[in-house]
């Protein structure tokens, strides 16, 4: 029933349909994107309140990473806006496959990219900054190991590292893209405690994930995508057996041919 | 005897001080350039590139002469009309980066060739290829000193945007770095560097001085910032060794310097601190912690 009550709404897009709140550190409306003119993205109103930490779920080819990309601006809307309340106080950590870690540099100075935002290009790291660098990595479990290269990191240490880096950042708003591929039960474990912290601090999380037994487990909010947004609210009230089948059928339903949307 | 071998060439001879000072310009720019195209696996475009100014020269030599100016805008003008052709050829079709790459690297070589020898001699398309840095003139001289003190310049510019945009181009976009702006900036680095060394080295040559020091610094440092600088040392010492090793042989300079650097090379292959053969073969006995 949820299914059809959205599919309605987003013809109409005028509402927001997850958790009902006023101050919202993203709003989307009618967000479509496309790739080659076949959406990734369909038809998506809606907004992550403040505060909130929701998971993004669904199939392979969902449009979870898509999305997270079009909120940072990476990537270009067919339709549609994005309102970002904060966007400079907006960190995203990417899939961990689109970060050389071969690259020469020591843990230090990718933590160091933390401060970006207030360094640019051209300006020095303040002590401050450096002390915060510090602090961060012990943060992560990584005291010590400032000046290691990453390259002779194991896969899990370079992900605590990137974490490092999202809390030197000091966001408002921090997006993560699989966050917890690849990686082992320990480190999970680790970084999910850190991202509760966060969220205790009242920074709004978002995270695009695939355990769904682990979203029950800890994110209170929830947003099940299949190009189409199939639901978005509370965790218990998204992850139903009747959602999550209609998720399957519509990322099963892509085909070469498909007739131009009239919405 | 040291004297006569390393000082009185220069002292004695104007057009060895000409080049000595082309090299030293040429040396010093392709440290971080090599460094950059080695991070971005960008090597073989490099080279490529190189290939590609030797049509638009071979035709400002066609139209011109061998003149600085009119053979520097042809290269130029061809470079990068080959370097859009390449991208747009990978990006449209199915031809992958590769073969696009080599199609375009044999055309190239091939109407080069062709075009300098329908009006020029065999000495002519030598100069051409291998460069005359032994009658570098004070015009040639200026267009490589300007043009490696301009991109050092730019180059210290777009440096940490362009080292974070190796690293991670995501994470720089995401917090408003200008990755993709350096990008552009240091292909057009590339472009212009590759130019002007063909007056020192040649259209064959102007990329090696690039690739073959950056390769070789890699096997001895571990940070960017320290690569660059051994970059620039040892294509400094490549290029007075091979200098002096024309001089007193009489081979070709252009050639004489990249074998030079070769030599560096092949030898930090083999006995590079970080991963050099022999530590791979001879790993020592492994440490308490």
């Amino acid at each position: 029933m949820a299914v059809a009550h959205l599919h309605a709404e987003h013809h109409h897009h005028g509402q927001h349909h997850a958790p009902a709140a006023l101050d919202a550190a993203i709003r989307l409306e009618n967000v479509t994107i496309a790739y080659q003119r076949h959406p990734a993205v369909h038809h998506l109103t809606g907004a992550f309140a403040r505060g909130s930490l929701t998971a993004l779920v669904g199939p392979n080819g969902a449009g979870k990473s898509t999305l997270l990309k079009a909120i940072v601006g990476l990537v270009p809307l067919n339709g549609g806006s994005i309102e970002v309340a904060d966007r400079a106080g907006l960190a995203f950590l990417p899939q961990v496959t689109e970060v050389d870690r071969s690259f020469p540099m020591t843990v230090r100075e990718v933590v160091d990219l933390g401060h970006w935002r207030r360094i640019g290009a051209f300006r020095r790291l303040t002590p401050a900054m450096r002390a915060a660098s510090a602090a961060a990595l012990a943060e992560v479990g990584l005291a010590g190991l400032d000046e290691r290269p990453i390259a002779s990191l194991s896969v899990g240490q370079f992900q605590r590292v990137l974490f490092a880096r999202l809390i030197a950042a000091d966001a408002s708003l921090i997006l993560l893209d699989e966050p917890f591929n690849a990686i082992d039960q320990r480190t999970i474990q680790d970084l999910m405690a850190l991202i509760l912290r966060w969220h205790a601090a009242g920074r709004t999380v978002v995270a695009a994930l695939h355990d769904l037994d682990f979203v029950r487990a800890h994110f209170p909010d929830c947003l099940l995508l299949a190009r189409e947004p199939i639901a978005w609210g509370s965790t218990r009230d998204v992850l139903t057996p009747a959602h999550l089948a209609s998720a399957r059928v519509h990322a099963d339903a892509w085909s070469g041919a498909a007739d131009i949307c009239a919405a | 005897m040291l004297y006569e071998v390393l000082i009185s060439p220069f002292i004695d001879f104007a057009f060895m001080r000409r080049a000595l000072v082309a090299v030293i310009a040429v040396a010093l720019i392709s440290g971080p350039l090599g460094v950059f195209l080695q991070l971005r696996r960008m090597s073989l475009m490099g080279d490529a590139l190189a290939h590609a100014i030797l049509p638009g020269v071979a035709i400002g030599f066609f139209l011109f002469g061998l003149d600085l100016w009119a053979m520097s805008v042809g290269g130029l003008v061809a470079c990068l009309t080959v370097a859009l052709l390449s991208g747009l050829v990978a990006r449209m079709t199915p031809i992958k980066e590769d073969t696009s790459l080599a199609a375009l690297y044999l055309v190239s070589l091939a109407s080069g060739v062709l075009i300098v020898s329908m009006r020029g001699s065999t000495r002519d398309l030598l100069h051409i290829l291998f460069g005359s840095l032994l009658s570098i003139g004070s015009d040639g001289l200026i267009l490589v000193v300007a043009t490696a003190i301009l991109s050092l310049a730019a180059f210290a510019v777009i440096y940490r945007n362009l080292v974070v945009e190796c690293f991670d181009p995501t994470y720089l976009r995401a917090v408003g770095g200008r990755g993709a702006l350096a990008h552009m900036i240091f292909l057009i680095l590339i472009v212009l560097n590759l130019v002007a060394a063909i007056q020192a080295l040649g259209t064959l040559m102007a990329v090696g001085l690039m690739i073959l020091p950056a390769a070789a610094a890699r096997f001895w440092t571990r940070s960017v910032a320290s690569m660059i600088a051994l970059g620039s040392s040892l294509a400094l010492v490549s290029g007075l060794l091979g200098l002096m090793g024309s001089y007193h042989l009489d081979l070709p300079p252009g050639p004489a310097i990249v074998l030079v650097a070769g030599l560096v090379y092949a030898g930090s292959v083999i006995a590079g601190r970080f991963g050099g053969l022999l530590g791979r073969l001879f790993p020592g006995a492994h440490l308490q912690h």
